[in-house]
């Protein structure tokens, strides 16, 4: 019984070209122009999916953006699966698969359907008051909850499109290109603005380009003729832009907003490669006009959700654009004159209208003389009050209003149907002006919330300002563009408009029943299931707040945003509460207004991208030899170098003991390197650190601590005296840019007297440090005139020198506590040089090492890593580095912080060495340490910060930080872990040549 | 996002600046001499207002200058801006 409901022609939609899709696997034709919605209802399909909770048969109920129902997963399980589609905006395109949501095992059979009739025992709260006890439950709970949350299926496999970003700057942005934003975009655009006028939808004109009704005219034209030309018309004005498809998602402050421009959704899917998908639009505009229209409002009657029930607008828009009959035995239920409107265009393409049911009990318009002409039944002063049919529509029952419209009264009526329009007025659109920061008010005579103060350059006209009828668009758009563009010219003159429609209308919020509340299904929230029931619920149960109502009944919360029936939740908990409309507000507008994917909002930046690395000048060479990295900050930095099937631990080892014994390598070049210069730079290191900084010879290098204000430790490095009035400072890889940042504002901010300039120059250096018993030998044969003397160049100096002319700035400073050499050159010369380095050491065994060697030799040495041994409650005292706070100097940042009553605590956290009595056990990094592991509760002291198995001392060593830890040498500690405790005993936290004797050989 | 308007390069967007917290906090030019509480109450101490706030910002992408804004936190906009060691508007 395969039935075409395609009517008359309709000029947006080719006959000629005909395209095939599949709809939950069964193959249909539509017409090019078609949205999936028009090609299934062209076909006779109203049943699309299944609601959230009921699992309730639904079906199209819109032809737009806020299509609450119908939302389908397109070309599941493919890589071009997209979930929560609305099959309103989905233009068909040859090979479109789509396929119900929220189903099993379908849509027309679906298991889930049983909640439909356990209805009664899930009411608002549901779920929260039933999974609460007893709590540690939850774990089993949540697997089946999940399991039934969410609608369609997340793509698993990698996204194959491409996306962009686009930044835009415009003197005016123009959003929505209806009658409205038309007029606006022209007046803008022929007044010499840089005009950016954008659509969500694939056409230009809104509802007005298929209005061609006689009723309605401009300059004695049909409305929809009239606008067709200007659209015409503006199309070729050079400084105006025009982008359909693109939906603004976000409105900010300061006029910035987000849209989405779809590229080639609407493309077959082979079409599609190579190309851009969606680009995210960055718009920062001048002035912004928000020109986005209304919904229509839905009525709240019982069982109003079965599919075959829509807007009664959308009926209008699927006949007079599409060509598709919705049904054939039409009923409309209005409680104003837009339903008159549908059934107008319904005659005149020859679809079947049985009757409108008006809540009014007086109607006087032209519309409705011209449908009464037609010998249409109408049910003055009725209301529907129950629907019939499962999985469609087949019968309505309707009654009497009473004059307050409070309750029913007489008997009865049942008329058939096959499909129900309904109209309940019209919602300005007013999200994105929300979203930007604007304050609405409530206009009472419509029940309507409208803007009211703009917080940025912007302005809203046509509908989404409440002007909803044509007259007062074609009055006041213009007007209002005159004002905020502050113009003279208007291009348009006065028109002569003809507008049949009539304001009044009888709102009703939720309409009466001659069942009681509870056994009735009247939905507000349609996509999450929310009746009116529920919202009273909600309100008995003490809930005032629109936002609470709203997170306890979930209206409003599904991927519509609840375009549809947030009003009418307001709305009955205004009735419900007594509360004034305007005084109650709405629930906040949240970007985005339509949802966006994630390819749209990461662009370009996936992959490697996704966020970006920094590359040390030797990089290269660390991966050709096997090196495995590791992330410090930005950097990619070679963590060891396994050789043939070692794991790290064994190469680890293997290094350490290399760097120890001969020599090893180490790929430096990520410290953070500051240059200071200035004739004040030796005070400005004085402030900075902890030591005296004004004695420190040329050529000489020194270890600093940085404190912050608060005493915690903040940085460390070796700094050079250069020359004179010039130092080089070093920090650590991840703190180098905020320590700049730090030492800029303490400069520019406390300090503006001080003659010194600081410049980053860690890309400009390659370090390369080595170290080992070998590493004067290897750093002699490089460096043949440079006398290495201990008296020449002892430890903690610096020399310039050459290679060939190349050249080369030496330290002699060590972090492992071996003899070691730090050589700084140009960063392009750094491959190179460490080349000539590991082919000179060759005969000394050279070991490459990477962060690890590097951190258990620092650590066998003693020496802290700031950000592991240390976090912001540390200070140097709690250290055990008192030796390098000065206590001469008059300040320094953090110096008075560090004899605050806190800071001077005995029993803070301080840094010691753990050895365990099992020389064997490694412990592992951020366990607890405990003494007393009877007591309950046991008692914290410390925790695990740096742990190794040692190669040179052959035992396991660890630092931590215990509270009390300095007064504790030799005692007995406990980690207690899941199956075990292991003792250890506190020593002092240098476990290697306590003496310097390897530093200074 | 705000556009700010850099004293020293003009109007740029916010995500090339940093916010550095309430403006006009002097550091102690002797902390040694100040009690606990005198030294917490610079340390510690920020107000958070809802309406005029002075603050710093730094041009952190761009000149890296430190600089004043007045904003009015409730509603973003920004009153003025203006240099270091300058005086704040009334």
């Amino acid at each position: 019984m395969k039935k075409n409901l395609r009517v008359k022609r309709s000029k947006h939609i080719d006959e000629t070209y005909k395209i095939s899709f599949k709809f939950n696997g069964k193959l249909y034709y539509g017409f090019k122009g078609d949205t999936l919605a028009s090609a299934l209802l062209a076909n006779d399909i109203h049943l699309v999916g299944r609601s959230f909770k009921y699992h309730r048969p639904r079906g199209i109920m819109t032809a737009g953006s806020e299509e609450p129902n119908a939302i389908v997963q397109l070309h599941n399980n493919s890589p071009w699966t997209e979930p929560n589609v609305r099959a309103t905006e989905v233009e068909i395109y040859e090979g479109l698969e789509a396929s119900s949501q929220n189903c099993w095992p379908s849509v027309n059979f679906d298991i889930g359907g049983i909640n439909n009739f356990l209805s009664p025992l899930l009411p608002a709260g549901f779920y929260y008051k039933t999974f609460m006890w007893p709590a540690s439950f939850w774990e089993k709970y949540e697997y089946f909850i999940r399991k039934s949350a969410g609608l369609g299926k997340s793509p698993t496999k990698p996204d194959p499109d491409i996306y962009e970003h686009r930044y835009i700057h415009c003197d005016v942005l123009v959003i929505g290109a209806g009658i409205s934003g038309i007029i606006s975009a022209k007046i803008a655009a022929k007044n010499g603005f840089k005009t950016l006028l954008i659509d969500e939808k694939p056409y230009l004109g809104g509802s007005t380009i298929y209005q061609n009704s006689e009723y309605f005219k401009i300059n004695n034209q049909n409305s929809g003729s009239w606008l067709e030309k200007e659209i015409n018309e503006i199309k070729k004005i050079e400084n105006l832009e025009i982008k359909t498809r693109t939906s603004v998602a976000a409105y900010h402050g300061y006029n910035y907003l987000l849209a989405k421009e779809n590229l080639t959704d609407h493309l077959p899917i082979e079409r599609r490669k190579n190309k851009t998908r969606h680009k995210l639009l960055k718009i920062r505009a001048k002035k912004v006009v928000t020109a986005t229209g209304s919904i229509e409002r839905p009525l709240i009657f019982d069982n109003n959700d079965r599919p075959g029930i829509l807007l009664s607008s959308a009926i209008k828009k699927y006949a007079d654009l599409f060509g598709v009959a919705c049904g054939e035995k039409n009923i409309l239920f209005t409680n104003n004159d837009s339903a008159y409107e549908t059934a107008i265009s319904l005659i005149q393409k020859g679809i079947n209208v049985e009757a409108i049911v008006d809540n009014r009990e007086k109607v006087d318009s032209k519309l409705i003389y011209e449908v009464e002409k037609n010998n249409i039944k109408i049910f003055k002063g009725h209301t529907i009050v129950n629907t019939y049919g499962y999985k469609r529509i087949n019968k309505i029952s309707i009654m009497q209003l009473s004059k307050d419209g409070q309750n029913v009264i007489g008997s009865k009526i049942d008329l058939s149907c096959d499909c129900l329009g309904i109209s309940g007025g019209w919602t300005p659109a007013v999200h994105l002006f929300t979203q930007s920061g604007g304050k609405l008010k409530f206009r009472d005579e419509d029940q309507v919330f409208i803007p009211n103060a703009y917080p940025s350059d912007q302005i809203s006209v046509g509908a989404c300002n409440g002007d909803l009828t044509l007259d007062s668009i074609l009055v006041n758009v213009p007007k209002s563009l005159k004002d905020f563009l502050n113009i003279k010219n208007n291009v348009y003159e006065s028109f002569e408009v003809l507008s049949s429609y009539n304001n009044s209308k009888r709102n009703i919020w939720l309409l009466p029943s001659d069942k009681i509340l509870g056994k009735t299904k009247s939905f507000v929230d349609y996509q999450n299931d929310a009746t009116a029931k529920d919202i009273k619920l909600a309100l008995r149960e003490g809930f005032k707040s629109i936002e609470h109502v709203k997170r306890y009944t979930t209206t409003g919360m599904g991927t519509d945003q609840g375009k549809l029936g947030n009003m009418h939740a307001l709305g009955i908990i205004s009735e419900t509460s007594e509360a004034k409309m305007g005084e109650l507000g709405t629930t906040t507008f949240r970007p985005p207004y339509t949802p966006l994917t994630f390819g749209t909002i990461v662009g370009r930046n996936v992959g490697e991208y996704f966020d970006v690395y920094r590359k040390t000048p030797i990089h290269e060479w660390h991966v050709k030899n096997n090196a495995k990295f590791e992330n410090v900050g930005q950097w990619k930095r070679a963590w060891y170098y396994p050789r043939d099937n070692e794991d790290m631990f064994q190469a680890v080892q293997r290094e350490s003991k290399a760097a120890r014994e001969s020599a090893g390598i180490l790929d430096a070049s990520t410290l953070g390197k500051i240059d200071i210069q200035g004739t004040d730079a030796s005070e400005f290191l004085n402030r900075v650190y902890t030591n005296a900084w004004s004695k420190l010879q040329i050529g000489k290098c020194r270890y600093g601590l940085m404190l912050n204000e608060d005493g915690m430790v903040y940085d460390d490095g070796v700094t050079t005296r250069l020359s004179e009035n010039h130092y080089l400072m070093t920090t650590t890889t991840g703190g180098a840019a905020n320590v700049l940042g730090k030492l800029e504002d303490y400069l520019q901010t406390e300090w503006p007297e001080l003659d010194v300039y600081l410049s980053s120059v860690t890309d400009h250096f390659a370090t390369i440090s080595v170290c080992g018993p070998n590493s004067k030998k290897i750093i002699s044969e490089i460096f043949p005139n440079l006398d290495l003397s201990d008296k020449n160049f002892p430890h903690m100096s610096f020399k310039k020198t050459k290679i060939g002319k190349i050249h080369c700035r030496i330290m002699r400073i060590s972090f492992t506590g071996e003899q070691s050499y730090e050589i700084n050159v140009q960063a392009n010369f750094g491959k190179s040089v460490w080349e000539k380095c590991m082919e000179v050491g060759k005969n000394c065994n050279i070991t490459p090492y990477g962060t690890e060697t590097m951190h258990l030799l620092r650590a066998e040495k003693g020496f802290i890593i700031v950000g592991q041994d240390t976090d912001a409650t540390m200070t140097p005292i709690d250290l055990q580095m008192d030796w390098i706070v000065s206590k001469k100097k008059y300040d320094f940042i953090g110096k008075r912080s560090l004899y605050r009553s806190d800071t001077i605590r005995e029993d803070r956290k301080q840094l010691v060495g753990l050895l365990t009595d099992n020389p064997n056990e490694i412990l592992e990094e951020g366990s607890q340490i405990v003494s007393d592991i009877n007591k309950s509760p046991i008692e914290m002291l410390g925790h695990v910060t740096s742990s190794y198995f040692s190669p040179n001392l052959k035992k396991s060593i660890a630092l931590g930080v215990v509270r009390g830890g300095k007064n504790m040498l030799g005692q007995k500690l406990i980690i207690p872990m899941e199956n075990k405790k292991i003792n250890v005993t506190v020593t002092d936290p240098v476990f290697l040549d306590k003496e310097n004797k390897k530093l200074n050989a | 996002m705000f556009l700010i308007n850099c004293p020293f390069c003009g109007e740029r967007e916010q995500s090339e600046f940093k916010a550095g917290g309430e403006a006009h906090i002097v550091r102690p030019k002797q902390p040694t001499e100040l009690s606990d509480d005198e030294w917490a109450e610079y340390l510690f101490m920020r107000k958070n207002i809802k309406g005029v706030q002075f603050e710093r910002w730094n041009h952190v992408h761009g000149c890296r200058k430190w600089f004043n804004v007045v904003r009015d936190t409730s509603n973003d906009q920004i009153k003025a801006v203006y240099k270091m060691g300058e005086k704040p508007p009334n």
